[in-house]
């Protein structure tokens, strides 16, 4: 086994714009993803809370009108 | 359900149970994936030697193979997903199926463009129709027909009645792509690494790629359950537990 080098590891042996991309589209794909439901679920928990609102605000509005 | 089911399974999946649990699984996947991940690197970018032929362009298959055993394995479980789904009508096999989807799809995504990235340099073109890049790709328009479809109703358990039924008829193109290398001549190799007999190939190359695939299993798992957790909370959002998450989340 060939000791390491910085040069040889970024030029990949002349083979650099094909190998980084490949480990690029990797990890952009994969992070893309997992973070994606993350940002749906927030919107989902800002949506309910804002539906429990309205449900509680009209629940008030309705009690003081009965005898 | 049927009494030959255990009981814990029964209980892990009524919604709020598994969603717990998967919240304190899910981090535990990450990190073990993360872990796998990053010794794979190291090992196949940095421990392992050039090929003797194709240079360092080789190192792409520590990505690529991995991802595309994921595209097809995935594909099976969704089937299979979607199959239970159907039969017993129970609900979080049919979240498991179509969350399963869009993660197979970037499976399938990152097979085919690294494939590209890889075919440029040692085939001299980006893309050609042969069996086994055609039935790969069938596979990803199988995942957004699936996916497509679920999202095509407006009543979301429909959807997936529908786009369960596309995904258990596609489960046919399985076994196409694994086999295409052998029924059909074509530019894509054949099999490297194999389950039964010896793998062709050195054992320096061989066991960064069985450890990335360690890796994406893990992040499979990480990723569905977080993809299970959103849907199971706003498929159940009228429920109190749901509403409860909601209260607690939102305040400051």
């Amino acid at each position: 086994m060939s000791p390491f080098s910085w040069d040889h590891f970024l030029t990949m042996g002349g083979y650099a714009a094909y190998v980084w991309p490949a480990f690029a589209v990797f990890f952009i794909v994969l992070a893309a993803d997992y973070l994606s439901p993350g940002l749906r679920r927030r919107r989902n928990l800002r949506e309910l809370r804002a539906r429990m609102a309205r449900q509680s605000a009209r629940q008030q509005q309705r009690t003081p009108a009965s005898p | 359900m049927a009494n030959w089911i255990p009981l814990w399974v029964h209980k892990l999946s009524s919604p709020p149970n598994f969603y717990r649990f998967a919240g304190v699984l899910r981090p535990w996947a990450l990190g073990l994936a993360l872990l796998f991940g990053a010794i794979a690197l190291y090992g196949g970018l940095v421990l392992a030697p050039a090929d003797y032929q194709q240079g360092d362009a080789y190192r792409i298959i520590f990505i690529h193979v991995p991802c595309a055993w994921m595209s097809l394995f995935i594909y099976g479980l969704m089937a299979v997903a979607s199959f239970i789904s159907l039969v017993w009508r129970i609900k979080l096999a049919e979240v498991v199926a179509m969350e399963s989807a869009p993660i197979g799809a970037a499976f399938t995504f990152i097979t085919l463009v690294t494939g590209s990235l890889w075919g440029k340099p040692m085939w001299g073109t980006w893309w050609t129709w042969d069996a086994r890049l055609t039935s790969e790709l069938v596979l990803l328009f199988l995942y957004l027909g699936v996916i497509g479809l679920y999202h095509s109703f407006e009543d979301r358990r429909q959807g997936a009645r529908a786009a369960a039924f596309l995904a258990i008829i596609g489960i046919i193109n399985v076994p196409i792509v694994h086999f295409s290398v052998n029924w059909w001549n074509t530019l894509h190799q054949g099999s490297t690494v194999r389950i039964l007999g010896p793998s062709k190939m050195s054992s320096d190359m061989l066991w960064p790629l069985l450890t990335m695939m360690v890796a994406t299993k893990f992040y499979y798992i990480a990723s569905l359950f977080g993809r299970v957790r959103t849907d199971l909370l706003s498929m159940e959002s009228g429920k109190d537990w749901v509403r409860q998450i909601a209260d607690q989340e939102g305040r400051p």
